[in-house]
């Protein structure tokens, strides 16, 4: 009787997890080009544009750049209607040309607000730069514990605590605002004031959500390089909605 | 009359309008030229038999698009130097002056009577059943002697300026035998001027999607000789005093 | 339930194809139920007048958004694209099924609103407030109104997204030795395309948001102070209409470049192919895809001239409108050059990208004549741009489509080619049905008769006298129309013919150069291209970009 042969159970989804890979190897995610002689993956010859160590980093934050430069440009159509608004009067009854244009006074607890966003960015590039911290991350790849994950965790529960500060001192403000009985509805200036704030808030509750899900990723993913992803990605929308925020904020505070 | 195409545009009536026809037909004959050209550019090089020299692309492409380049910038300069003749300044100010306002779905004509003067509208006022669509001011001693009109009616060979006015959405404000388009915005009223020249009766159409009943919301131009215009008008203001 | 919400690339691109199919056939329907009721008003359907805009409004909806943007852009770029530049999948394959859906929602959306209180809405796809921003402005500007709104805002999303995934597929996923200029000019549409997809539709996604919060917020962007509108009066602020003018035409007008560049590059690669010759000027042709995309987001104020744009700010949109039209004369040219005396094959995809060239240059060359402010004040809005835009748009855009379907139909349907003969009674009947539809139209705008009019007699005024005499042409219209949708039966029959049979096309029927067309490698290895496209031989010979430069012997 021959012997048989029992095949060992291998967890399926392990196998579907990256159907771009060629079954040669993964490559460490780390963009060093010095890769030993001998192994035939060709890492060290790596053919343009395509499947280089940080192929897939690569064409996430690519894709992100694209979505970004979209948000930017909705962001640029709701600045030119703020300036449209702030310039645009009309005649009335006695052929005066009336604008209704009155500046909306900035809760002073915006400038701190300004001071938690700038904050959480400096906390999210501590938690991006760990996770891409070289001798971590092979550390990490070779699977000898998660060394860089476990630096990057708590910079990024900083951050998280930190947005929803802001998100929170944001509603704060409008809370601020209403109290004053400047409502969206009251006038030009304060339907862009409460739209600029009001759309950019939404822009970082996406981001907070995106960071808690990036926390996740580093929790539960078992590869190196999708946890590098998710806080890369999360980390660079972060930087641009905080770098936003200043030219939101700097618009609302100076040209108003 | 002898210009080609020129059959297929309703008669002309205004003054800017002849300038604005040979313009027009001019770049229709081009654009029936180039048309006829690169279709038998196309047909001849499909027809003919195979060749397989190579061409310049100086010859083939930058030389005629120099050429392009060209006649569009003439036609843009002399459609632009129309367009600036009749765009650029305001009407003479002893222009005719009249308001134009569309409202869903009708037009209305505003003269400012012996004053010269148009009075104060207020929106809050507006009261069609009542005799005042537009919410004429009662209380404005100017607004006294305007009187409204159904119908556009203007003397021939003298310069109207229309004030051109929308009260609810955008309408649009075209008469094709006067060779004139303008849009009326709620909110931002427009001035436009032109010379009627020739007497009859014109439509004057909307031609701003401006809700369902936008293909009824017509009305008539009349354009009268001088005389019959001051007999019209003094009619209307001794109406309107009573 | 995987074969419906697939992830793969092929199964979203039919699907996406499937859906503008579903849109065509609507938004046909429907064109040509207005075209019956525009010259016998009360013989056959007597259409309510509002009923008729709510028509005019959801035809150019469907055809523009759901049609021309989807099925070039999303359809034909998931199934083809990645087999062009030798990508194994499109770059975020998860995103790109939720795109699909979100897509498919809205157009469900969007058909959902002739349902609703007050039906559809009455707008025009333009949806110039404040006939949208007033509720009171019309039967369906209520929840119809609220509905087109939704629709358009998810299917900007989904385009978004979608471009988002072609661009970053194009940048990093082609695969090695194809170098940018070795991309076929079809890759560099689609890439133009979705440059201007991210630019143009985030900015009527804010419209969008702020004509929102104008119906439900008490906002005041686009209603000036003062407005009344059936009784509602608009108090105060500093609303403009000209503002949603503005941000509407700067997306809508890149979105007819959207509509039209993956077509042009198509027509490109196929007259090369079938006249056995390289696309004259290749590179030009490269330059010129990216310089009409770049003029297409600087001249969108020629739909304002006569609309209360300042003179001035009217010419200078007139001046660069102008120069989009030497970057599109050099690709006529260029198409020119490349069949001149080449005795091409006539199959069906070559015989419909010839019928691209000519429509495109019959829509063209009416375009310098309304960049013209002066004329333009006689032509807008009348039935000369109705001719204009659709022949150059939706004439040369469902020309392209079709090219792309019978061109690449081996590809999508394992290798079963279309009948040549049906295809060719198909495109005959079509190119003539389209000229005898669209060519009267400019004779009608030329008398003056603007568009949007449901009836044209029974006024009473002197229009009817103006608008009763286009009557006679109208008719002819109509009958040129049916025509032209009848001719698609033919297709239709084609279609259900030839998925009848079994394939039996071989690998490269049409003898391409380009790599979809590549025999099929083993799944771990990775195509390589290692020249440019459309290198074809004097003797018949060709060498497609798979084949390595210096054959081994």
């Amino acid at each position: 009787m021959p012997a048989t042969y029992t095949p060992t159970e291998t967890d399926p989804r392990s196998r579907r997890r990256d159907p771009e890979d060629g079954g040669n190897g993964r490559r460490p995610p780390t963009d060093k080009r010095t890769g030993g002689g001998g192994d035939n993956d060709n890492w060290n010859n790596r053919p343009p544009g395509r499947r280089g160590p940080r192929e897939r980093l690569i064409r996430y934050r690519l894709g992100l750049f694209f979505a970004l430069s979209a948000v930017f440009m909705f962001f640029i159509a709701i600045i030119s209607v703020f300036f449209v608004a702030q310039s645009t009067g009309h005649w009335d009854a006695n052929s005066r040309y009336i604008n209704e244009w009155l500046p909306t006074t900035i809760p002073p607890l915006l400038w701190l607000n300004t001071l938690v966003l700038v904050l959480s960015s400096i906390t999210i590039e501590i938690a991006r730069r760990h996770m891409f911290h070289e001798v971590d991350v092979m550390e990490e790849w070779l699977g000898m514990g998660k060394p860089s994950t476990v630096r990057a965790v708590p910079w990024v529960i900083a951050t998280v605590v930190l947005g929803s500060l802001f998100l929170a001192g944001q509603v704060a403000a409008w809370h601020q605002l209403a109290s004053q009985r400047v409502f969206f509805r009251t006038s030009p200036s304060s339907h862009s004031f409460y739209l600029i704030t009001g759309v950019h808030a939404a822009h970082l509750l996406i981001g907070v959500l995106a960071l808690a899900a990036a926390l996740g990723g580093l929790y539960w993913s078992k590869q190196m390089e999708n946890r590098q992803i998710c806080v890369d990605c999360a980390a660079w929308y972060w930087h641009s909605m905080g770098a936003l925020w200043l030219l939101l904020f700097a618009l609302l505070v100076f040209f108003q | 009359m002898s210009l080609p195409f020129s059959p297929l545009l309703p008669i002309d009536a205004s003054a800017h309008g002849p300038a604005l026809d040979r313009h027009l037909i001019l770049n229709l004959a081009i654009a029936l030229a180039l048309l006829a050209i690169t279709h038998l550019i196309l047909l001849i090089g499909l027809v003919r038999s195979r060749i397989s020299t190579q061409r310049s692309i100086w010859a083939v492409e930058y030389l005629p698009l120099a050429a392009l380049a060209l006649l569009f910038a003439a036609l843009t300069i002399h459609a632009e130097r129309l367009w600036a003749s009749t765009r650029y300044t305001g009407a003479d100010p002893a222009a005719l002056q009249v308001e134009v306002t569309g409202l869903q779905f009708a037009w209305y004509f505003r003269y400012p009577g012996s004053d010269a003067r148009f009075g104060t509208t207020r929106p809050q006022l507006a009261d069609a059943p009542a005799g005042n669509p537009l919410g004429l001011d009662p209380a404005d001693p100017t607004s006294a002697d305007d009187f409204l009109s159904s119908n556009l009616v203007l003397p021939a060979n003298r310069e109207v300026d229309l004030r051109l006015e929308a009260q609810d959405v955008i309408h649009g404000f075209s008469v094709p035998e006067l060779r004139i388009k303008q849009n009326a915005i709620p909110g931002q009223p427009q001035h436009i001027h032109l010379t009627p020249t020739l007497p009859g009766t014109y439509a004057i159409l909307c031609t701003q999607l401006c809700g369902l009943g936008h293909h009824r919301m017509s009305a008539n131009l009349r354009v009268l000789p001088q005389p019959e215009y001051q007999a019209w008008l003094k009619a209307k203001e001794a109406a309107a005093t009573q | 339930m995987n074969r419906i919400f697939s992830t793969d690339h092929r199964t979203i691109g039919l699907q996406y194809l499937l859906l503008a199919a579903v849109a065509v056939v609507i938004g046909t329907i429907m064109s040509l139920m207005m075209r019956i009721h525009l010259v016998w008003p009360d013989r056959f359907l007597p259409i309510k007048p509002e009923d008729y805009l709510a028509l005019v409004t959801l035809h150019g909806t469907l055809m523009l958004f759901f049609v021309l943007t989807t099925a070039p852009q999303s359809g034909f770029g998931n199934l083809i694209l990645p087999a062009q530049i030798g990508a194994r999948h499109m770059a975020f394959p998860l995103l790109n099924a939720a795109s699909f859906w979100l897509t498919a929602v809205a157009l469900a959306t969007l058909l959902a609103s002739s349902f609703v209180q007050g039906g559809a809405a009455i707008s025009g796809w333009t949806a110039y407030p404040p006939l949208s921003a007033v509720a009171s402005a019309g039967p369906g500007q209520g929840l119809g109104m609220d509905l087109w709104l939704a629709s358009i805002a998810l299917f900007g999303i989904a385009t978004t997204a979608s471009s988002i995934n072609t661009l970053t597929t194009i940048v990093a996923r082609r695969c090695s030795g194809m170098t940018w200029q070795r991309l076929p000019l079809t890759v560099w549409g689609w890439f133009t395309a979705s440059l201007l997809s991210i630019i143009a539709f985030s900015v009527l996604l804010a419209a969008l948001l702020l004509l929102f919060l104008d119906r439900h917020a008490h906002a005041s962007f686009f209603i000036p102070a003062g407005d009344l509108v059936s009784g509602t009066l608009h108090t105060q602020g500093n609303g403009s209409p000209l503002l949603w003018l503005h941000l509407f035409w700067f997306f809508g007008h890149p979105e007819v470049y959207i509509a039209i560049l993956p077509g042009m590059g198509l027509t490109s690669m196929i007259l090369a192919n079938f006249s056995r010759r390289r696309v004259f000027a290749y590179r030009t042709m490269i330059s010129t895809t990216l310089l009409i995309g770049l003029l297409g987001i600087l001249v969108w104020g020629h739909h304002m001239f006569v609309a209360g744009l300042n003179p001035f700010v009217g010419s200078a949109f007139s001046i660069s409108t102008m120069a989009i039209a030497l970057p599109s004369s050099a690709k006529v040219l260029s198409w020119l050059a490349t069949t001149w005396r080449s005795r091409p094959r006539y199959t069906t995809p070559m015989l419909f990208a010839l019928g691209f060239v000519s429509l495109f240059i019959t829509g063209g060359l009416t375009g310098p004549i309304l960049a013209q402010p002066i004329l333009d004040q006689y032509l807008h809005n009348t039935y000369f741009v109705v001719a204009h835009f659709h022949l150059i748009m939706a004439m040369a855009g469902i020309f392209g489509l079709y090219a792309a379907t019978y061109y690449w139909f081996p590809l999508i349907a394992n290798g079963r080619i279309l009948s040549e003969r049906l295809g060719r009674w198909h495109f005959f009947t079509t190119f003539a049905g389209a000229y005898a539809t669209f060519l009267p139209m400019h004779l009608a705008g030329l008398a003056g008769e603007p568009r949007h009019y449901s009836q044209l007699t029974g006024m009473a005024s002197a229009s009817s006298r103006l608008l009763g005499r286009q009557l006679p042409l109208q008719d002819f219209i109509t009958h040129a129309a049916f025509l032209l949708a009848e001719a698609q039966l033919i297709f239709v029959v084609n279609l259900i013919q030839t998925l009848r049979r079994p394939g039996h096309a071989s690998n490269n029927p049409w003898d391409a150069t380009t790599l979809e067309w590549s025999p099929p490698i083993a799944p771990d290895a990775e195509p390589s291209v290692h020249r440019e496209p459309c290198e074809y031989a004097a003797d018949g010979s060709f060498s497609p970009q798979w084949e390595p430069a210096h054959k081994p012997e």
